[in-house]
């Protein structure tokens, strides 16, 4: 189940949009100017179902995104969705990874209270008896340049 | 028959009596006749693994995945709240505060350990370094990365994060932390191979019950650990599918 987000929940001054998602959902997001550093050293780390859905997250996962546990279990992975990603990116991800292949690339993510983190992100197929049961994905630190680079090219890709 | 077991090359030099302790232990609980056998290196034990010499490994989770797809080994326990993490540290003198201010063309010094070294890679990826851009200065111990570093053989080094806690205050006085990784679920698994795996169950319930028996603790303390905790299939492959995300 995805909400809509709320302005309760939001940090500072925002800005509001309906982002149509995969699979037909829509979700109304709050999004503010206001970024979290990646945190050296650490990985965010989930699992999914084969539709998406979160089944599993890490400590630094829930840190980073500002949601509890219970929030996400169960959720869409878009939750994570911000509005300044190209649906390209999304559609490259899924494309690649439903031909059982891994993918990499990097991802300004939503959080919570409507600011955003930049992350390298690599996808892998869970491959279990030769059958894909869902989808693993690491997240680490992105270099600065490469997410400078990302902040040029995305808005292109609308 | 005798059965082969052997350890990951990076075990840490102090726990080398351990293991044979716990070889021991183990025959005596088992009734089977094992052998530890210590390769020098990984070349020579993964060498030992292809030609299907090895029955049971207390294995690098970099060689998780070989062992799991290629040759049949499934888990069977790992220490209890032991997991791998890495260090990135410079010379104290080193003006660099962040990882992401260093620059292409550094001298890296590390050991063959290969999670260790993947992930102090990792580490270093916020600087826009990889294996294209860095010089590897290859090293036999984390003392010797130690000294790469005092010497200004080296601008990096990258550790196993119990090897630097490890050093000396002298040396550790002399060199300064970057990162430490605090990733907590890539760890070592002691694992079984396909001719003792009738057996697993057997082994995984004497593992597990080792602590609370006090001859079993002392052999546990001799080796660095607490505790047996199993390891499930579905364990491992969330680690294997994790290693492969990161070896991208």
């Amino acid at each position: 189940m995805l909400h809509d987000m709320k302005a309760e929940y939001i940090v500072g001054d925002f800005t509001e949009v309906t982002l149509e998602l995969y699979g037909g959902l829509s979700r109304k997001v709050l999004y503010t100017e206001i970024e979290t550093s990646y945190p050296d050293g650490k990985l965010i780390v989930s699992t999914t179902d084969k539709k998406g859905v979160i089944t599993h997250v890490n400590r630094s996962f829930i840190e980073m995104a500002g949601y509890e546990e219970s929030e996400l279990i169960g959720a869409p992975h878009a939750i994570l969705r911000h509005p300044d990603m190209p649906p390209a990116a999304f559609k490259d991800l899924w494309d690649t990874v439903n031909k059982g292949v891994k993918w990499q690339g990097f991802v300004k993510n939503l959080r919570k209270d409507g600011g955003y983190y930049w992350v390298k992100a690599t996808v892998i197929p869970n491959v279990r008896n030769g059958e894909v049961m869902g989808y693993t994905s690491v997240r680490r630190k992105p270099s600065r340049t490469k997410v400078e680079e990302c902040i040029k090219l995305y808005p292109t890709l609308f | 028959m005798t059965y082969q077991f052997t350890v990951s090359p990076d075990f840490t030099p102090d726990h080398l009596s351990g293991w044979y302790i716990f070889n021991t232990w183990l025959q005596n609980q088992t009734d089977n006749a094992i052998h530890l056998e210590m390769y020098n290196d990984f070349h020579e034990q993964r060498a030992a693994i292809q030609e299907n010499k090895v029955d049971l490994i207390y294995a690098n989770p970099f060689d998780a995945a070989m062992l799991v797809r290629e040759k049949g080994f499934k888990p069977l326990a790992r220490p209890l709240g032991i997991s791998d993490e890495a260090i990135v540290a410079v010379n104290a003198d080193n003006h660099v505060e962040d990882v992401a201010h260093l620059s292409a063309g550094i001298k890296v010094a590390v050991t063959e350990d290969p999670d260790v070294h993947m992930m102090g890679m990792i580490m270093l990826e916020p600087a826009d370094l990889d294996a294209s851009n860095v010089v590897i200065v290859p090293s036999d111990t984390y003392v010797v990365v130690a000294k790469h570093l005092l010497k200004n053989e080296a601008e990096v080094g990258i550790f196993l994060a119990e090897a630097y806690d490890d050093l000396s205050n002298m040396i550790k006085k002399q060199l300064r932390i970057l990162v430490r990784s605090q990733i907590g679920v890539i760890h070592h698994s002691l694992m079984i191979g396909p001719r003792l795996l009738d057996q697993r169950e057997k082994i995984q319930n004497i593992l597990v019950q080792m602590a609370g028996d006090e001859k079993g603790k002392g052999v546990l303390d001799s080796l660095g650990f607490t505790q047996w905790q199993v390891v499930d299939d579905e364990e491992m492959e969330f680690m294997i599918d994790l290693m492969d995300t990161l070896t991208m």
